[in-house]
Parts: C-alpha cells; structure tokens; sequence
C-alpha cells in the first residue's frame, strides 16, 4: 500500500554544472578549434570548477500531498523541478515519479506572437502535453478563465500584457496530469487575476487529490496551498515538515535575521558612505526576532559610526509592502523627543506599533539624515519582516492582495425582506 | 474512486542519471505525436501570416529558382537537359533538392529556434527536428502537385518508374534528418554552425545535378565517380528517372547513397542522444 502512495521518490540526487573561469570557455567554433589544437587532450586547460546546484538530495512525496519547496535565489529549486520535470537530467542519484507530470515553470511557453488566441490555445495546450481532444474539451473552461472571447482570433502580439498572460495562465489551469510541477508563476498578472489563480490551484489542491509541487517566494501562497514545505539550502533539503514551521526557520535564516550587517550592504545608495553599522529587530522582551504577530511592537537596534558630530539628524524607517509600496514611516524627528546629536560609535534605539498588517513579508527601509535633510546613509530593502498568520479577523480566510496591506475588522448584517437573516458580526470573545 | 481504480496503472517514469536510455523511445514520441503536428502547423501558418499571397509562396518560389535555372543554364549557357523542357528539367531538381535543403534546414534550426520550449518543458526532444520534416513535408508535396501540373501542361508523361518516387524522396529525407540531427545538436553550443549551412547548401546547390544533368558533364566519364561521391547526386538522378523514365544512375550507385544516408541518420541520432541531456543547460 504505502508504496503504491508514493507519488515521487528521490534517492541521492545531486546535479553539477561546470563553470569555466578566465572566460577560457570555448563559446563558439573557432575557439574550439583552437583550443582542441592547443591541446589536443585533456579539457582545454581551463580552470573548471564544479557547481552542485543540488547535492544527494532524498526526499519522498505522498500522492495528494501538496507541497511548497521554499528557499533563496539559488537554493536549487528551480533545478529540482526541472530535473523532476525531465528538462534536465542529475548528475547521479535516481528518481522514480508515478503519474502522469505536467509542469508550469513558465507561464505561456510555446505562445507564438503571430498566431491568435485561438490557435495559440491549441499550441500551448499540446506543449503542456494535452491531446487536441482534451483541448477541444476544455476549450470553452479555458477562454472562459481568461476572459478573452472577443480576441480569440486576434493574433497575441496585439493582447494586452495582461490578457496575454491570462490566457497562458488558463491553458495552464486546465491541465489535468496526476502530479502538477509549478514554478513561481502565480507573480504574474494584476492583483485580482493572482488571486483567481491562487483559487484555482487551490480548488485543484483540495478537491482533485492531485500531487502538486509547488515553488514560490509568496509565503502566504505557501501557506494557503500547502500542507507540507521543504526548504533548501544551497542544493539540500535542510527542513521538510509543516508549512508554518519551515517557514520560520527560513525567515531566521541569517540574511533576513533579526541582526543584518550593514557596513556593505549591497542595496546602499553608492553615492552615500556607510554610516549606518547594523540593525537588530526585537520584540518588546528584547528577543531578536524578524517574525512579528499584527499590531506588535517593534523595537529597532541601529548602530552608526560617524566621523562627525551631527546636529539634529533624524533616522527614519519605512515598511514597504511585497509590491514596493510604503506603508508607513516612522523617525526620529517625528518622535515626542527628537535626537540632538549623535557622533562617533553610537546607538539608536527605536519601538514602534505595527499596525494590523495582513500576514506576509514586508521589506524594510533606513536612512539617516542631517539637519538639512540631506542624506547621510541610506539603505533600501534593508531587512525582511514578516507577519505571522493571525486570527485576528477571527476567520483563517485566505489573504490575498485584494485585501490590501491592512486588517479591519467588521460586522455585518443581512435583511430579506426586512427580516435579519445572519448578523455573526464580530463574535470572538476574546 | 476514479483515482484509485486509475491508480493501478499510472505511468512510472524512471530517471536514472547512469543509465542513457534507448536511442528511439517510440511509445514516448507516439504519446507525443499531437504535440508534432501542431508544431508542424504553427510552422507552417507562421511562415505565411502578414503576406498577401500567403500559402501560393510554397510553390512560387522553387518554380521563381527554376525560371533562373531555366534562363541561366538553358537560355544562356544553352545546357541540353534530357530531352526535357528546361523549366520542367530544373523544376524537377529543384523539388527533389528543396525536399533535402528544407529539412536540413528547419532541423538544424529547431533546437536553437525553440529555446525556450527546450528549457521549460519537458517533450521527447526528438519531437522539434521531427516536426521540422513534417512542415518541410508539407512543402514539398505542394511542389510536386506543381510538377505534375507542370508535366502535364508541357504533355510530359511518367512511366512505370512513377512508383518509386516517394522512396527516392524518403531516402533523402532520412539523409537530411541525419545530417539536421547532428547540426541541431552542434548549434545548441556552437551557433557557428547556423552560418555554415546555408553556405554548404549553395555548394550542394551547385555540385548536385539540380539545374544540369549528369549525362551532360564535360568531365571525362573516368571521373564522374568523384560527382558520385555526393550521395545526393544519384538520388536527384532516380528522382528525375520515375518523373520522366531517362537518366536511370547506376544501381550500384544509388544502394551507395542508401547507406550513406542510412548511416548518416544513425550517426546524426547517436549525436543527438549523446547531447540531448544537456540542451536545456548550455541552449
């Protein structure tokens, strides 16, 4: 029984690619040539150096299971599925799959400019691996999901981005294999049409008792879709369990940990000299922490080193939301008690209530600036915080960016014909 | 309980980094096989959308190559050609060598063209030059409703030897798919090869009997095997005999382009399988 429950089964897995240095790597013909001559055996001479996208991977997946496989760029996952996917093939180990595979690592692969809808349905459907039958079935359910009935015998290359996308991504939803593969592809398109297709892999999640792996850098993605998560570090699985607990340990990782270096920080304005050192998030009993619940307090450790004396400066912070949009600032010279001045090694230490921020993670902005408002340091995308799930509207319905960044809670009350039907309101007793 | 009773019989993929696999997975190209045409089809409504003589280009062009054909060589240089019309001699050639040319072509070209399929989707690769012959196929069989037409306008009739044209026209395909396999799989690292072919389709254009005939050569008949070298030259040759009964090649001859070409698919497919596992890392 239990084996015949194994959707996928990875044994030793590991994937190498050679990377030459020197630029020596021969890129066309005559380089080639030239190099065979020069030696005449052997790799050329060049430095070669191996690079394990994934090193003696294992992992088994269940039939059902839906599983999210989170990790930072260059972690390896989108070379697992595409070795699981038979795009590429491992350097050793073995894998055995049972069911048929459909894989999304792209949305609207194959679409031809100069074709239209229509045809190009027909095209992306069979590069999906549908049959023209099963196609001509669904066919309806497709233009249906995209909305794009009127344009069908438009070529594509006069869609509108969006309506291009969606009508790769309706293709891609129809498909029907025992084990779905799916790639970040949900970052596409505006926000409502994200979360119709965030529905739609949820239906096929719950109700089609399909297997579906599933990456994505979307937490609440994760959250929502999948019972499982496996995190990866550099090429190996370094956490596998429940979706909300691998998460946490993958926001503690050290990069988006709660203390980040600051001396050279790649996302400084160049023009500008580090005067900011590090900052530390903590929560009020001063843990570190970079994982917050809606209305937390925050408390921030900043230290600088400056050369000068500055009068009246100011630190500000500012929360961005995934879409790069500011939500709120907070700064020293907003506070009841502006800084007077600061000079050599000094600390700055700020709280702030969080507003009830819809669960999710937030990018961080700094700067410090003198007097003249001019800046003095500067770092963008300093530092990643993230909401936890939270019960706080008293229902786990699933967040979407239709929500906004905000939670309000509200009451309501239904009348047919003047007779209240419903009115649950707010009823936690919190 | 669809899915369990289905459960049974799912498909079990083995992916084995030690073990290559066989040279041709035939059931896995037949599961496949609507992937092929509509590749081939996109190919083909492709290459036509946004002209205003659309599909008529298929057979304007090779007939456009053998009106120069027949003016320079037959007008000018003053070639005999068999006994036949000039046009028809040339259009025959030009049938036969487009079959060839255009399937070396669109097969060489199938991997790199398709990039981002390659690196994104899993098909059996062998799919993409597969689907390259099919639309070259396509090509080809409206020129040889033209030739028809052509014969019978200039009340040229074919004999008995008429049966055998599809065979010729295999025979060069299977060479050409050779030949398209092993590019194909070279142009994925080295895009040099993209610039070689058409200049080594124009020496072919010339060093095969497509605009003159075999029969006809100033060379002395002690060298004409250096022309027999060329496995095309006595395939082009074959073609003309079923279409006009003149100019029969040697037997001998035509088994050795037969296992020239033979031995070229299988080279071109032992290229292919030895590099396939790696176009989606180096495309």
């Amino acid at each position: 029984m239990s084996s015949k429950d194994l959707a996928v089964s990875v044994r030793g897995l590991s994937k190498s690619y050679v990377i030459a240095h020197n630029m020596n790597r021969p890129t066309d013909l005559r380089e080639a040539i030239v190099d065979r001559f020069r030696h005449p055996l052997g790799n050329g001479g060049q430095d070669h150096e191996m690079f394990w996208a994934i090193k003696n991977m294992d992992f088994d997946i269940r039939s059902g299971e839906v599983v999210g496989i989170i990790g930072r760029n260059g972690a390896g996952k989108s070379t697992l599925l595409k070795i699981l996917s038979r795009i590429t093939w491992p350097t050793t180990g073995e894998i055995d799959i049972h069911g048929r595979v459909s894989s999304l690592l792209e949305v609207g692969t194959g679409f031809h400019p100069e074709l239209t809808g229509r045809e190009n349905v027909f095209l992306n459907g069979s590069i999906l691996g549908m049959t023209r039958r099963e196609i001509k079935q669904k066919f309806d359910e497709i233009v249906d999901f995209a909305g794009v009935e009127k344009f069908l015998d438009t070529p594509v290359k006069r869609y509108s981005s969006g309506m291009y996308v969606r009508l790769a991504f309706a293709v891609a939803a129809n498909l029907d294999p025992e084990i779905l593969i799916v790639d970040e592809v949900l970052a596409v398109g505006d926000a409502q049409f994200q979360q119709k297709c965030l529905g739609k892999m949820q239906d096929v999640a719950r109700h089609s008792g399909r297997t579906i792996l599933f990456v994505s850098h979307n937490m609440n993605a994760i959250l929502q879709l999948c019972e499982r998560a496996i995190l990866l570090h550099q090429g190996q699985v370094v956490m596998d369990g429940l979706p909300d607990e691998v998460m946490k340990s993958y926001v503690a990782e050290p990069k988006t940990g709660s203390t980040v270096d600051l001396r050279n920080h790649p996302n400084r304005d160049p023009s500008l000299a580090p005067a900011l050192q590090s900052i530390t998030l903590c929560d009020t009993a001063d843990n570190p922490t970079a994982v917050f619940a809606p209305g937390e307090t925050v408390q921030l450790k900043v230290s600088l080193k400056l050369n000068r004396r500055i009068i009246n400066p100011s630190f500000a912070c500012a929360l961005h939301n995934w879409r790069g949009e500011r939500l709120f600032a907070v700064a020293t010279y907003l506070s009841r008690a502006p800084v007077e001045y600061l000079e050599g090694e000094c600390l700055l230490v700020g709280r702030f209530d969080l507003p009830n921020l819809v669960p999710g993670k937030y990018m961080l902005e700094i700067s410090f600036t003198d007097s003249f408002d001019r800046f003095i340091d500067r770092i963008t995308n300093v530092a990643a915080l993230t909401i936890a799930l939270s019960d706080y509207l008293g229902v786990t319905h699933p967040f979407s960016p239709d929500l906004g960044s905000v939670m309000v809670r509200s009451e309501w009350e239904a009348f047919n014909q003047g007779t209240l039907v419903s009115g649950s309101g707010n009823s936690k007793s919190d | 309980m669809l899915d369990i009773a289905s459960a049974s019989e799912l498909p079990h993929v083995r992916i084995r980094a030690s073990e290559p696999g066989p040279l041709i997975d035939l059931p896995e190209l037949l599961r496949f096989r609507d992937l092929l045409w509509t590749l081939a089809e996109r190919d083909l409504r492709v290459r036509y959308k946004q002209t205003a003589l659309g599909v008529i280009w298929v057979v304007l062009q090779p007939l456009m190559a053998a009106l120069i054909f027949a003016f320079v060589f037959g007008v000018i240089a003053g070639l005999p050609s068999d006994g036949e019309p000039y046009l028809v001699f040339a259009f025959a050639g030009i049938t036969a060598w487009n079959t060839f040319a255009n399937v070396l072509n669109r097969a060489s070209g199938s991997l790199v063209a398709n990039g981002g399929m390659l690196s994104k989707i899993y098909f059996p690769r062998l799919i993409l030059p597969l689907s390259a012959v099919v639309s070259a196929l396509v090509d080809s069989s409206f020129s040889v409703v033209l030739m028809f037409v052509m014969m019978a306008i200039y009340r040229v009739w074919p004999g008995w030897g008429i049966v055998f044209l599809p065979v010729w026209l295999l025979i060069l395909v299977v060479l050409a798919l050779g030949l398209g396999l092993m590019t194909s799989s070279w142009m994925v690292r080295y895009r040099d090869v993209a610039h070689v072919i058409p200049v080594l389709l124009q020496l072919g254009l010339f060093i095969s009997p497509v605009a003159w005939s075999m029969t006809n050569t100033k060379l002395s008949a002690r060298f004409l095997w250096v022309l027999r070298l060329n496995p095309l030259t006595s395939l082009l040759e074959a073609f003309r005999w079923s279409l006009f009964g003149r100019g029969a090649p040697p037997l001998a001859a035509l088994a050795y382009s037969l296992v020239v070409a033979l031995a070229v698919f299988w080279m071109g497919m032992m290229v292919f399988k030895q590099q396939e596992r790696s176009f989606a890392d180096v495309i």
